[in-house]
């Protein structure tokens, strides 16, 4: 029994169940190939005109088809996929039942500019379109569908129904540390008793055209267009902004007692979750670091384990210039002389930025590199910023001794998480 | 596995309301003890919507600059949860606001109907060019609109101004996410996961881009208002501008800092019918109502009812399956403020049990009975109009 328990006496949260498709790939393997051999899924944009735009690649997915294209359809069949795989893997429950709850890491979900062009083709050009107009012409039952596309809780109702998941499904964002919040979610829930297995998904399909001008606005964009292969530079001098992408992970959570019982085959211990909120700035971290650091430290205390232990930390590693300094700002803090050894690397130098996906793609690519004992490197390391003296394994995998990642997630509005993943209970 | 829940007692120990009628509890408590409604039938039209009371908001977001880096939802939420926070004494309170958990239930922020008119009117005006709209989106977006419609920057803005940074987590998906939002937050406490919590959502009502999302799916109350309970056979809800806010935290923590209670949150329970059938929304409510707890004659019911059809005429007929309790209906006093539907319901539940006594019926339906003595039990349910059940059971604190 007590082996069950880790040492808070809490049930110990194991993976039994992982899916993921990025820009590199769909499912475990493709991703894990590419991501060793340091490729990049970055590509030029062609699914809508870039004409206008200071940014002209992200890290789309088009190899699954999405008719008529929609973020949030894209989400959807991206959360979908994940999820087979994952619950495929775990051998969990009967095909549409799935015996636990559902807590899934989603863009905010938003009337996209198709559907509001096709309300002004509906009103048409001989009176003003305006948004009475539109009211006038949005009722009467000809659009039912997009009501239901278009509310917050859709996506999450979809994978509900799909994989017959138990009770309410939660729908969160924490912008982009959300894939985290969806597996804190689940271990929490676990931890209290409430259910022995969780279906945490993340996901993102955001590349549209308002999307990426939301974030070019901001200045957060790289503008490294050519060759887009190459944008993503975390940690490098020449940084200049994040790559956005798009991507779902899905992560089958189980009690070990649980999964124990079943015979399940386990893949890795989440075995500590952290998270603090920053209240200085809507974007930007608190320049003393405090936030990222509590929240480093909170996870830590949460796995109880030490700094020491940590042997590899798969980090937020945007490639923004104020990203990537507050993470080593925050690392050093914590670790120390150390935080110039530990290998600290960026698959979003890869895969790009998947926002809402990243804390459980990430997680999965963590827990992967704990079973591989490989170490997916940084690309696009050229030149280094001698203000963030990481160790980035630059531009090629190596293989290493690892016991416990630390995964980091931080975002817009304060938000930071982190996430201890082992491959045994500690 | 031997999962016994520790009995940590959950006490709501602040209440942020600032709606249709005004802010505070002295304000909403008068206005529902007088029958007061405040409904617009024209700005709308032909929707009806019960617009945001004004509200002074120097008094809860002092800085000019973060009023403005906010669209009316964020504003609305963090001014009520302002209230909250000042209601349960912690407004202020470094040390107890460091270590806060937050759970907001959240849509999204209003779009820049300006823009979008125009980038339409120029299109139907044949600016087809590939990278129209890449350009004019470009140069008419104000540049920070993005973060005033995240979801997640109502809990930022809260953290920027109120200094709430425990954590900081906010779910979506319309009025389900209310229900989970105190649901989780209840668990964490009652588990041990956390000691005090702020809880709450906000809307923004007077939005044509968000009545245009609804009347898709036909929800919208047309022309005239009334009670939720007589809304006909079409049905329809009026949106309600509003943020309702809640402290709760373990009773041991109250105690402590010498904080009294409002009400204790005894539970939550939450669950998604598919809705594929009739009957299906009712016998959802059924079950909840039996894992609830056990709720005496002393109980009322405090529902946010929606008026959509056909979910409010099963909760209707699941309310008559359980007569004698009085139900009140915040869609008709307030009107459908969707994310806040469920902490609006606890608020008012918790004022009730506080001030001893239930506010009165709306006069009409058979449901909303007199309640001549005080409640000790409040009911909440949160029925979503599409998708979502939810209840909690709320007592006195004797």
């Amino acid at each position: 029994m007590t082996a069950t328990r880790d040492k808070f006496g809490r049930p110990i949260v194991v993976v039994t169940g992982m899916g993921v498709v990025t820009s590199l790939g769909a499912g475990k393997t493709d991703n894990w190939k590419k991501l060793t051999a340091g490729e990049s899924g970055i590509r030029t944009i062609t699914r809508f005109p870039t004409d206008g735009l200071k940014t002209t690649m992200a890290g789309t997915i088009d190899f699954i088809p999405v008719e008529p294209f929609s973020s949030t359809l894209l989400a959807e069949r991206l959360g979908g996929l994940a999820a087979e795989e994952a619950i495929a893997q775990a051998r969990i429950g009967t095909k549409g039942d799935f015996p636990g709850p559902l807590f899934l890491a989603v863009a905010p979900v938003e009337v996209e500019w198709p559907q509001r062009q096709e309300l002004g083709r509906a009103i048409g050009s001989s009176t003003e379109i305006n948004y009475d107009a539109m009211l006038r012409v949005s009722g009467g039952g000809r659009y039912t569908a997009y009501h239901r596309r278009f509310l917050f809780g859709s996506v999450a109702d979809q994978l509900a129904e799909t994989f017959g998941t138990k009770g309410s499904p939660i729908s969160l964002s924490t912008a982009c540390a959300s894939g985290a919040t969806a597996i804190q979610l689940g271990v929490e829930a676990i931890r209290r008793g409430e259910a022995d297995a969780t279906l945490c998904v993340a996901t993102d399909g955001s590349v549209n055209p308002e999307g990426l001008v939301r974030f070019s606005l901001l200045s957060a964009l790289s503008t490294h267009n050519d060759p887009p292969q190459a944008a993503a530079r975390p940690f490098s001098k020449n940084r200049d902004g994040f790559v956005m992408a798009e991507g779902a992970g899905a992560l089958v959570l189980e009690s070990l007692e649980a999964a124990t019982a079943r015979g399940a085959k386990i893949l890795g211990v989440v075995t500590g979750c952290g998270e603090l909120a920053d209240s200085f700035h809507r974007t930007r971290s608190s320049p003393d670091g405090k936030p990222i650091i509590g929240c480093v430290r909170n996870a830590l205390a949460d796995a109880g384990v030490t700094s020491e232990q940590i042997d590899y930390i798969n980090a937020h590693g945007t490639g923004t210039p104020e990203n990537d300094k507050m993470e080593y700002l925050g690392i050093s803090s914590v670790f120390g002389e150390r935080a110039q050894q530990i290998p600290v690397s960026s698959n979003k130098s890869m895969v790009g930025h998947t926002l809402s996906a990243a804390g459980a793609v990430e997680a999965i690519f963590s827990l992967l590199t704990l079973e591989h004992q490989r170490i997916p490197p940084t690309i696009n390391y050229e030149v280094p910023d001698p203000a963030i003296p990481f160790d980035v394994v630059p531009n090629k995998a190596r293989d290493a001794r690892v016991t416990t990642v630390m995964s980091n997630s931080f975002g817009f509005g304060g938000q930071n998480a982190s996430l201890v993943l082992t491959r045994e209970p500690v | 596995m031997t999962e016994t829940k520790p009995a940590t007692e959950v006490w709501i120990t602040g209440i942020g309301l600032a709606t249709s009628l005004g802010e505070g509890l002295d304000a909403h408590w008068d206005a529902l003890n007088q029958h007061r409604i405040n409904v617009d039938e024209k700005g709308f039209a032909p929707c009806v919507v019960h617009p945001l009371a004004p509200l002074n908001l120097d008094t809860q977001i002092p800085k000019k600059g973060d009023q403005r880096q906010m669209e009316a939802w964020q504003r609305i939420g963090t001014y009520a949860a302002g209230l909250a926070l000042e209601s349960a004494g912690v407004k202020g309170n470094a040390e107890i606001l460091s270590r806060m958990d937050m759970v907001v239930a959240a849509g999204g922020g209003e779009r820049d109907l300006a823009v979008d008119s125009n980038v339409l009117s120029l299109e139907a005006k044949g600016n087809s060019a590939p990278g129209f709209l890449n350009e004019r989106l470009m140069s008419d977006l104000r540049p920070t609109l993005f973060l005033a419609q995240l979801s997640n920057l109502l809990a930022g803005n809260i953290a920027i101004v109120h200094g709430v940074t425990g954590s900081s987590r906010t779910f979506m998906g319309e009025e389900a996410a209310g229900v989970d939002a105190t649901r989780i937050a209840l668990a964490r406490i009652a588990a041990g996961q956390s000691d005090i919590a702020l809880i709450g959502g906000s809307q923004n009502g007077e939005r044509k881009d968000l009545l245009v999302l609804y009347e898709f799916g036909g929800f919208n109350l047309k022309k005239k208002f009334a009670p939720v309970w007589a809304r006909g056979e079409s049905g329809g809800f009026a949106l309600g501008s509003g943020g309702a806010f809640l402290v709760i935290e373990s009773k041991a923590h109250a105690e402590a800092r010498g904080a009294k209670p409002f009400a204790r949150l005894v539970n939550v329970v939450a669950d998604m019918a598919r809705r594929k059938q009739a009957g299906d929304v009712r016998s959802t409510l059924e079950k909840l109502w039996a894992k609830l707890g056990k709720v005496g004659d002393k109980a009322a019911i405090i529902t946010g009812a929606t008026g959509a059809e056909p979910a409010t005429s099963e909760e209707i007929a699941f309310l008559k399956a359980h007569p004698g309790l009085p139900v009140r209906a915040t869609g008709t006093v307030l009107g459908h403020t969707m994310e806040a539907q469920f902490p609006l319901g606890l608020a008012l539940a918790a004022l009730s049990l506080s001030r001893g006594s239930l506010f009165p019926p709306d006069g009409k339906s058979a449901l909303e009975v007199e309640m001549s003595q005080g409640p000790s039990q409040i009911v909440v349910i949160g029925t979503g109009h599409w998708r979502g059940e939810g209840m909690a059971l709320v007592e006195s604190v004797k």
